[in-house]
């Protein structure tokens, strides 16, 4: 029998499809990669279907139904090395924003007849099962997919980056948005791999990597705070992206 | 005869999570014809509210990673008309610029990868890419341009970050954007020479009368703004949308469906676009519309996909326009409008799917209290239905392949379902 090839995976829970975009967006790359890979599951691209088992899989989205739940678990089961594919994975990104607002409003403000409605609090996959590797970003950037992939592929750790974003801005040579123009950028509390691109373009970073390791969100604040800034927009900074995480919970209010 | 079904639980290579349910009774009477989308829901409409109007297009972004573009135009502009701002003339290019290469990407995306394979004899790209080499590779090609014509503009392809209200916050050199030209020009040779291969496809037919909506304006071919109009005599500013178009909750679906008052179901998109604004497009899309023998009376869903072709080359042949004129020599100022009293505003845009709509209420200190975003497949779900309807006896009758034909009906729509879920009206007072 000839080799057989790692066996990957896609899968989407609640998201909006941009990091399975992100990863299309593979264009010189994705031709070769689907030669070393054999597709058994990407319901976005291909209409074959693999049950399984899978030696490589990306779960894109945040868990909000009991049948995500069900079958998060199963594909855990079946999948040798499990990413958890952008923020809505990680973290529940932009849409958990919702989880500080209760169920029945949300549904109730929503749909006229709620009784049809299977949603609740929504979590990142880690929540619920092991997640062998994090991929953080809104998207993660194109690079770092390439970088999770083929680290999963060899059996190695990917190198992502845990230093802020303000490393990336620096190498860039931007202007500090920060300490130069007052704007309240969150690039010191954020994780690095997107290029700093906010601040190359002379805008403030919004935080869509979710937080640094060890990042001082209270500092941060404080500093927005005393650069004018009020206490519900600082909450709405850090109530965004990453507003579940443990770094960003305190900053993002109750 | 018996009864036949088609039941697909969870239909491929479409955008989200939909589902379809179709039974023809013996003597071809149609039972069951559902389009039902279970993409679980965000509640976009209700989490939006108490949050700042310069951050709504950044969250309304997240609606849908394919066209986030589109919806992050329609916000912005629906924030500027309730805040009465002005943009530059630099501005409104810009973002022309960057709708239409969210055209050019998400029309690739959808004919060559989603749609081809069916008419080839494949599951995927990828397992076509063996025998159709030059095809996938032409694709992945005129993507790329796109999505770096989107990075140089909007900083990012997938949800751009320079894009705020007002303006830009910053904008690419034009030294950056000459290098494209050469690369427009060679995508569109490439993309007039693929559409008589496309145009080449055994397509199935549906002749259904339908009325087709898109917005439309003088000058140009609409991309950002417009006036509502139909082929059967609509014709209404984009404030007054909710005067003519109704929304309702079904129970089989998890994204409400959109009607015309009065009237019924319509189709938003491709064709209704080249339908009703054909006399707009470039010299190279209209030898294309002429090569693909596309009809302008036409209303089969299934001419969405050479619809599709030709728009590709009408963006082509726009940007190439856009990127010669564009001079780049005006910093951009983000302009600012009046604050202190509670507004209103909204507006009307064409995702590569179709006609998006944003609406927003603000508070006298700029924050969000009421959201309404229609999608172009909310606005298209209840017509994929009828169409369901019409086609799903002929494929019996004549002994087609009923869940095959079926799937390839709704991936002629392109539906974007993540977006469609969010379909929905965040009503006052709740």
């Amino acid at each position: 029998m000839a080799d057989k090839k790692p066996r990957l995976a896609v899968f989407k829970f609640t998201g909006c499809a941009g990091c399975q975009m992100e990863l299309l967006r593979l264009e010189d790359e994705l031709l070769q990669i689907a030669e070393k890979l054999d597709v058994g599951y990407f319901m976005m691209a291909q209409s074959t279907v693999d049950l399984g088992p899978y030696d490589l899989c990306l779960v894109e989205g945040s868990v909000s139904t009991p049948r995500e739940l069900e079958e998060l678990k199963k594909i855990r089961a079946a999948s040798q090395v499990l990413i958890a594919f952008g923020d809505c994975a990680v973290c529940g990104c932009v849409p958990s924003i919702r989880n500080w607002i209760s169920q029945h409003k949300a549904e109730s403000s929503v749909y006229e007849d709620t009784a049809p409605i299977m949603s609740f609090r929504l979590q990142g996959v880690a929540e619920y099962v092991p997640v062998d590797v994090v991929l953080p970003g809104c998207p993660p950037h194109k690079n770092l997919i390439l970088e999770a992939i083929t680290s999963a592929l060899q059996g190695i750790r990917p190198d992502l980056k845990y230093h802020p974003v303000c490393v990336e801005c620096k190498l860039r040579e931007n202007v500090c948005i920060l300490r130069s123009l007052g704007k309240a950028c969150m690039g010191p509390v954020t994780r690095a791999g997107c290029g700093a691109i906010c601040p190359t373009y002379w805008r403030e970073c919004e935080g869509c990597y979710g937080p640094m390791s060890d990042a001082n969100a209270e500092y941060l604040a404080r500093l927005f705070k005393k650069n004018g800034m009020s206490d519900d927009d600082t909450v709405r900074k850090f109530r965004k992206y990453a507003g579940m995480t443990d770094e960003f919970r305190t900053e993002a209010g109750t | 005869m018996s009864s036949r079904r088609a039941n697909v639980c969870y239909i491929a290579r479409v955008e989200g999570q939909g589902s379809i349910n179709v039974e023809v009774g013996s003597a071809g009477e149609v039972r069951r014809s559902e389009f039902a989308i279970f993409e679980p829901m965000r509640f976009f409409e209700a989490f939006l509210r108490g949050r700042k109007f310069s951050e709504v297009h950044e969250l309304a972004s997240r609606v849908c990673g394919i066209c986030p573009i589109a919806h992050q135009i329609a916000a912005l502009r629906a924030v500027e008309n309730a805040f009465g701002i002005q943009v530059s003339e630099q501005t409104r290019e810009l973002r022309r610029l960057l709708g239409l290469s969210a055209w050019i990407q998400s029309h690739c995306l959808s004919v060559f990868f989603l749609t081809a394979p069916d008419y080839l004899g494949f599951d995927g790209a990828i397992s076509m890419a063996g025998e159709h080499r030059d095809l996938v590779e032409l694709a992945l090609r005129t993507k790329k341009l796109a999505n770096d014509i989107g990075e140089l503009v909007g900083g990012r392809a997938v949800h751009p970050i320079s894009a705020v209200v007002g303006g830009f916050t910053g904008i690419p050199a034009k030294e950056e954007l000459q290098p494209l030209l050469a690369r427009l020009q060679r995508a569109r040779k490439e993309v007039l020479g693929a559409a008589k291969t496309i145009a080449g496809f055994d397509y199935p037919t549906l002749d259904l009368q339908s009325e087709l909506v898109c917005i439309s304006n003088e000058d140009r071919y609409a991309v950002n703004e417009g006036r509502l109009v139909s082929n059967m005599g609509l014709d209404a500013a984009e404030g007054e949308y909710r005067n003519f178009i109704i929304e309702k909750q079904v129970r089989h679906s998890n994204a409400k469906q959109s009607r015309i008052a009065g009237r019924g179901t319509f189709m938003v998109g491709p064709l209704a676009r080249v339908v009703l604004n054909h006399a707009q497009l470039t010299p190279g899309a209209r030898k294309a519309m002429k090569d693909m023998e596309l009809d302008v009376g036409s209303t089969d869903p299934f001419m969405n996909i050479r619809a599709r072709v030709v728009e590709i080359l009408y963006a082509i042949e726009e940007s190439i326009g856009i990127i010669r004129r564009l001079r780049l020599d005006v910093a951009e100022q983000p302009a600012r409008g009046r604050t202190g009293v509670p507004c209103a505003g909204a507006a009307l845009t064409e995702a590569p799917r179709g006609l998006l709509y944003h609406s927003y209420a603000f508070d006298k200190s700029g924050v969000v209290t009421a959201a309404d975003i229609v999608p172009p497949t909310a606005h298209n779900s209840a017509h994929v239905e009828d169409s369901l309807r019409a086609f799903s006896p002929k494929v019996v009758a004549r002994g087609g392949d009923l869940t095959l034909q079926c799937e390839m009906l709704i991936r002629a729509y392109d539906p974007c379902i993540s977006c469609s879920v969010h379909a929905v009206v965040l009503r006052e007072g709740v």
